[in-house]
């Protein structure tokens, strides 16, 4: 900082080391409030989501029981082998794979669909945006309470409604592939309407260019929703893809109350692997082999993230675009 | 992609005449079309676009004004085909049912604490760190916000054993401090107040602010809250919907004596009250003051959810 020339008259330098103390607090200031403002951040994630992580797969390597959580026993690998052959840990895992798959592709589709409608120029085309976002707000808990009674053997309104085309009541909740559809649905309903719009915020960036010359060049509609808008979404469809596939890997409310037991059905039809764990730690009260089961989980998400990642990769390539 | 496919498909010369740009300066009114073009294609919707989306309104909305059918019916009217399709008259009774014995009345209270406690300290803490990621320039800065959106990955099952422990330990269990302070900051949030305060607050504001002497705090109560407040309450609304939703750490911590509606209706779900009439009447009273705020506010969470996702 330029000293000016009269330095000696009192004010002024008392008015100056007031600037230099200011400027010193300044720096002092700028340095450090961002680290003071992403602190509560990861102070809490480290807390509540980092420390828990890692004392989960220490956890893992003990035996532990929920009634004397503090006594832990050195095991080893032996909750992981252990998993390895227990016929429930694959049927869950199996289980989950399956409600992932016949919950997740049907929504998305869905919800493309949906949403290339919800683009054109439409009356009341809020009151849709709404309505169908109405299921997002509706709890796991409320939902599948209300599902469960719909899909009831005796008195449910879709076995009624089956009855007046002439079809056989059906065992919803007590057939292996029934009660996983049944449990499909209720992720089906709460879920579409957000996918849906976030697939129509992206359409609409969607330069309309794009269509203008696709449709000069003769393409009809359909043909621009799969060269044009596909194309575009991709990145979109991506993040959809990614943020189901945790959804399900962790789907755990749905089963539980479809049936009201941690065993999820007579026959475990459709226990997953969040259920499972969630059988092994308050009811099995093996909290070591529940935290086996839920790092099984993270290495799962782990393996799936890094498919994706190299399928986008992939695609990203073949087509010459960079993704998002 | 984009330039390159459109550069690729134009025919020569077919711009449309009314176009003022000069021919190769392209992008600004690209981005402007982009922009404008909010309503994306203007094609004009036929009859059968609006059956489908009539048909999906209507799969959204049933089970919802089902539920208002059910839970006004006894279990004998329950226990008969065909379903109830309109209102009966047990209304009152299922609701004063679920109140006193699911403990609805205690468990809405509750909910509502949590779900404000978690919404406020999610607001806060993301609308500072958002801003440091948006607009401050510090060291390791790309890395953090990787870390933050890598921790969105982390399901919440790697956290409940260890959680379950401390709060055992602490003797916390049906208190509901157990609920709220694991859920107080969330990533979803920094990710979303970043991505609102990276266009919507101009630096040249910051740093007027800086020129006449603010320290940070003072930038952030002056210059951040009031540009970051529409995007604070879409957050707000989108945190206490998560909040009033949450489910499996609280069926974990907390039991019947002292539950958040989500508790209350798993209990109900699991056998306690065998009336099914008053199985749906509790569901409806945990799922209606969420209505009544998606009602009013439907507009602002659709745009919320939407302007989100742009942006991600």
């Amino acid at each position: 900082m330029p000293r000016p020339q009269r330095g000696g008259e009192p004010p002024l330098t008392a008015e100056e080391k007031k600037l230099r103390r200011r400027s010193l607090r300044y720096r002092l200031d700028t340095k450090f409030s961002p680290y003071g403002f992403v602190a509560p951040f990861f102070l809490f994630f480290a807390a509540f989501g980092l420390f828990p992580l890692l004392f989960t797969g220490w956890a893992s390597l003990h035996r532990v029981s929920l009634h004397a959580p503090t006594d832990m026993e050195w095991v080893g690998f032996y909750n992981f082998t252990r998993l390895m052959s227990d016929e429930f840990f694959w049927n869950s895992l199996w289980n989950t794979f399956i409600i992932g798959v016949i919950s997740t592709v049907p929504q998305l589709l869905m919800a493309l669909g949906l949403a290339h409608l919800l683009n054109y120029k439409l009356r009341n085309s809020m009151m849709f945006r709404v309505a169908m976002l109405a299921p997002y707000a509706t709890s796991v808990a409320a939902a599948t309470l209300v599902f469960a009674m719909l899909y009831g053997r005796d008195y449910g309104m879709i076995n009624w409604g089956l009855g007046l085309v002439g079809i056989d009541t059906i065992e919803w909740e007590a057939g292996s592939w029934t009660s996983k559809i049944a449990v499909s649905t209720i992720v089906i309903w709460r879920w579409t309407g957000y996918n849906t719009l976030i697939y129509l915020a992206a359409m609409q960036a969607v330069p309309k260019d794009l269509y203008e010359s696709a449709s000069i060049d003769g393409a009809s509609r359909w043909k621009q929703f799969i060269h044009v808008t596909i194309p575009a979404l991709r990145p979109t469809i991506l993040f959809t893809v990614v943020v189901s596939t945790i959804g399900a890997t962790q789907l755990f409310g749905e089963p539980l109350l479809f049936g009201g037991t941690p065993s999820g059905g007579a026959h475990n039809q459709y226990q997953t692997l969040g259920l499972y764990m969630y059988q092994m730690g308050w009811s099995n009260f093996n909290l070591g082999r529940a935290s086996a089961i839920a790092w099984t989980m993270f290495l799962l998400l782990i393996i799936i993230g890094l498919i994706y990642w190299l399928f986008a990769r992939l695609i990203g390539r073949s087509t010459g675009s960079k993704g998002a | 992609m984009s330039i390159s496919s459109e550069t690729a498909t134009r025919p020569p010369g077919s711009a449309p005449a009314a176009q003022p740009d000069v021919p190769g300066g392209g992008s600004p009114r690209r981005r402007k079309r982009a922009r404008a073009g909010g309503a994306g294609r203007q094609m004009h919707a036929g009859w059968l676009t609006y059956l489908i989306l009539g048909i999906f309104t209507f799969g959204s909305l049933f089970p919802l004004v089902w539920t208002i059918f059910a839970a006004s019916s006894s279990s004998t009217r329950l226990a008969q085909t065909p379903p109830p399709f309109w209102f009966n008259d047990r209304l009152a009774e299922n609701l004063d049912e679920a109140w006193n014995t699911a403990n609805m009345g205690l468990a809405l209270l509750n909910t509502v604490f949590v779900a404000g406690a978690i919404t406020l300290s999610t607001v806060l803490f993301a609308t500072l760190a958002g801003f440091a990621f948006a607009k401050l320039q510090f060291r390791a800065k790309n890395i953090l916000l990787m870390l933050v959106i890598g921790t969105m990955m982390v399901p919440p099952q790697l956290s409940v054993v260890p959680l379950f422990m401390a709060v055992a330990e602490l003797g916390w269990t049906n208190q509901l401090q157990a609920v709220i302070l694991p859920m107080m900051v969330s990533a979803f949030g920094v990710f979303f107040m970043r991505q609102y305060l990276v266009q919507a607050l101009p630096t040249e504001l910051i740093e007027a602010a800086r020129v006449d002497g603010a320290h940070s705090l003072r930038v952030i109560w002056h210059v951040v809250f009031p540009v970051a407040r529409p995007a604070m309450a879409v957050l707000a609304m989108l945190t206490f919907v998560m909040a009033w939703n949450e489910f499996f750490w609280p069926i974990i911590v907390l039991t019947q004596q002292n539950p958040t509606v989500q508790v209350a209706l798993t209990g109900l779900g699991r056998g306690y009250v065998p009336d099914q009439g008053v199985i749906m009447a509790g569901a409806l009273l945990g799922t209606l003051p969420l209505l009544i705020v998606f009602a009013i506010f439907g507009k602002q969470i659709v745009g919320g959810i939407m302007h989100g996702a742009i942006k991600g």
